[in-house]
């Protein structure tokens, strides 16, 4: 009977068994970034522990960092000490820290595979729920909270039990206007925000195959909106070709014994799982959602839920409390909803493809006036090469504001906020109430490319007709 | 670090409902909270914004209310916690006095961060869940008591079966909840294991020394 990668993974990283019964898993490679680990280091201190691998973590900088101007010290003055708090915990630990002036500084699930370090068959861990993002190259990859972290500096290991894993199978051919984004908020709608609890997600089928590395952490960085702690994709050749000559990854001789070994962590044919579902991909249309959780969303042909078509009374609240925050109402279209911010960026879509996809589509064109339009790329390295190729210039020609890598508007950690009841379209992963920073903000989840139809139009629009010259 | 913790069997008090499916860490704290190095200002802060207007005026939640004042209990619905994996979300809880969570369910991350902290994270079903609720509308200063023992809630006249998984309850009835002395114990394992795998050595590359 075969294996899932989940399961090899698991095997391999399995140090025993504790007393209550959990399993103590060892942690290939940690992350951790200035808002979770402060408390860990501190826990540590406190308890005079040293960090035992120290060489398995890596710290960068994302959250809370200004993305105009990074000279410090920062305006923030309570970011200014979370930095230097990362700083002086990375130096007295001896732990690498990607820093600002690193060129290599970005928002931690961007960096992590961009660098190769991320790599197939690992446990990976950080301080952070999206951390599922790193299952993409073929790893068990997950967020941890603060005293984990601890557990992780301590011991390099944590105390666990294992998920159930649910194969999701996306098949059909996907129109050329449907991205990764529009894929994954699809399946979080069909299968619930909390439909994954309980389980790791193995993304799988044709769709999946042909899909693009950056594609691929799009859709595993979202894993866990639909609750399912990990996301993954089973290494193959994608998969070796990202990875190839990036500064982590094996190189020379060691590269093909890696390749050789990385294979071996794929899911057998005959794996077992814990549960199969399969997605049709020929019906997903570019996706938005219109509520308070992810998987409140439509395609951008169809008008939003009568409160008579939820599944139940709780779901019946749920989108009732939704529209009354969303100012929206049930039977209506998205399609023509005036936006005032625009934001390209996070770890959800602040890659180098999601760039490279907008950008021809924005030449001699303008951001529609009244519209705020935020340009951030995730990391560093991606920022240089949107330089590099006439992105970046692209963007601002349009009149986007081309700012500096960070988690910006996501998450509000940073002075990139929405005002009053601001409507944003966004490419980021969460349409939480207050997520953006206003306690009454709205966040519109939708891909780079819906959002640039949002930017050049002013309101949510079917990028097919913003774009009649879409060739992707 | 201490060797073992108290055990956690039993807890008794008042609750207080925050009712609505997936509510998100987001909403049990705010992310302008977690601009700090350390867990110490987040009593008092949790659930904010469900609590307070812009202006700081209370909007009436029923944890502001005062027959619900000081109570321990915390009653939520389907996937409580989802969202960012903040521990600083459990943190807020616990230091604003609450000593357990009951819910229909949990999103894993906050069960887990939950659990390593002493906060004891239980599920009950929809329906119970109904009449827990609607007897905390008419009987809000009920006292009601947890028993991790016999996986009960009850309020004295009404008994509701509780669910958590054997390995975190067997946990917090030993007082083994905070693993890491544990893992400690394991450290020459570990480092044997470590040995076997074929991890990267992460030498730094030249333009990084």
């Amino acid at each position: 009977m075969g294996k899932t990668l989940y399961r090899k993974v698991w095997e391999a990283h399995t140090v025993g068994s504790l007393p209550d019964g959990r399993t103590q898993l060892f942690i290939a490679t940690h992350y951790v970034h200035e808002v979770t680990s402060p408390q860990a280091f501190a826990m540590l201190r406190e308890s005079g522990l040293p960090v035992l691998h120290p060489e398995r973590t890596f710290a960068t900088v994302d959250h809370i960092i200004p993305t105009d101007d990074q000279r410090e010290p920062f305006a923030d003055e309570r970011a200014q000490k979370m930095i230097d708090a990362l700083r002086s915990n990375c130096h007295e630990t001896g732990i690498r820290f990607f820093d600002l002036p690193s060129g290599q500084q970005g928002i931690v699930h961007m960096i992590g595979p961009e660098l190769g370090i991320s790599q197939p068959g690992m446990t990976i861990v950080c301080g952070d729920s999206h951390t599922a993002t790193h299952g993409a190259v073929g790893a068990v990859a997950m967020g941890i909270g603060s005293t984990q972290v601890r557990d992780v500096l301590a011991t390099q290991t944590i105390a666990l039990s294992p998920l159930k894993v649910r194969q999701v199978r996306v098949e059909g051919q996907l129109r050329p206007e449907v991205t990764a984004k529009d894929v994954a908020l699809h399946i979080i709608g069909k299968l619930g925000a909390q439909g994954g609890l309980g389980y790791a997600y193995e993304f799988a089928g044709s769709v999946v195959e042909q899909m693009d590395m950056d594609g691929r952490l799009t859709l595993c960085n979202l894993a866990i909106e639909g609750a399912a702690r990990c996301g993954y994709v089973n290494p193959d050749e994608t998969t070796f070709a990202y990875l190839k000559g990036r500064p982590y990854a094996p190189q020379g001789a060691e590269w093909d014994a890696a390749v050789a070994r990385w294979k071996g962590f794929a899911s057998d044919a005959d794996a077992v799982y814990d549960d199969v579902v399969r997605i049709d991909a020929s019906v997903i249309e570019p996706t938005v959602t219109w509520g308070i959780s992810p998987d409140m969303s439509v395609g951008i042909s169809a008008t939003l839920p009568e409160l008579s078509e939820a599944k139940d009374d709780e779901q019946r609240r749920a989108w009732q409390a939704a529209y009354e925050y969303m100012r929206f109402a049930p039977g209506e279209s998205m399609r023509g909803k005036k936006v005032d911010v625009v934001f390209i960026g996070s770890c959800t879509n602040g890659r180098i493809q999601d760039f490279r996809t907008v950008a021809p589509l924005l030449k001699n064109r303008r951001v529609a006036n009244d519209v705020r339009a935020l340009a951030v790329p995730g990391s560093q390295m991606t920022a240089a090469m949107c330089e590099k190729e006439g992105i970046a210039d692209i963007f601002r020609a349009a009149g986007f504001e081309w700012r500096l890598p960070g988690c910006s508007m996501c998450l509000a950690m940073n002075p990139d906020k929405l005002n009053g009841e601001q409507l944003c379209a966004s490419t980021s992963n969460r349409n939480f109430k207050g997520r953006q920073g206003s306690p009454t903000g709205r966040t519109l989840l939708m891909s780079p490319l819906m959002a640039a139809a949002a930017a050049v139009t002013g309101c949510v629009s079917d990028p097919r007709e913003t774009f009649p010259d879409i060739q992707l | 670090m201490s060797a073992m913790l108290h055990p956690i069997n039993k807890i008794t008090g008042k609750a207080v409902p925050v009712s609505g499916a997936n509510m998100d860490t987001d909403r049990i704290i705010p992310a302008r909270f977690l601009k700090c190095v350390t867990f110490d200002e987040l009593s008092g802060k949790m659930f904010y914004d469900e609590r307070f207007n812009a202006d700081g005026t209370s909007k009436g939640h029923p944890i502001d209310a005062p027959q619900h004042a000081g109570a321990l209990l915390l009653i939520g619905g389907e996937n409580f916690g989802c969202g960012s994996s903040r521990e600083h979300a459990p943190q807020a809880i616990k230091r604003s006095g609450i000593r357990a969570v009951v819910a229909e369910s949990f999103a894993e991350i906050f069960f887990g961060n939950s659990s390593g902290i002493g906060l004891p994270c239980v599920r009950a079903s929809a329906a119970d869940l109904a009449s827990i609720n609607a007897r905390l509308k008419t009987h809000p200063e009920t006292e009601w008591t947890l028993d991790l023992q016999t996986m009960q809630l009850t309020d004295g006249s009404a008994s509701f079966s509780v669910r958590m998984p054997a390995e975190p309850r067997e946990a917090f009835l030993t007082g083994r909840w905070d693993a890491v002395t544990e893992l400690m114990n394991a450290v020459e394992k570990t480092e044997e294991l470590a040995r076997t795998l074929p991890l990267p050595a992460y030498t730094p590359p030249n333009h990084a020394r």
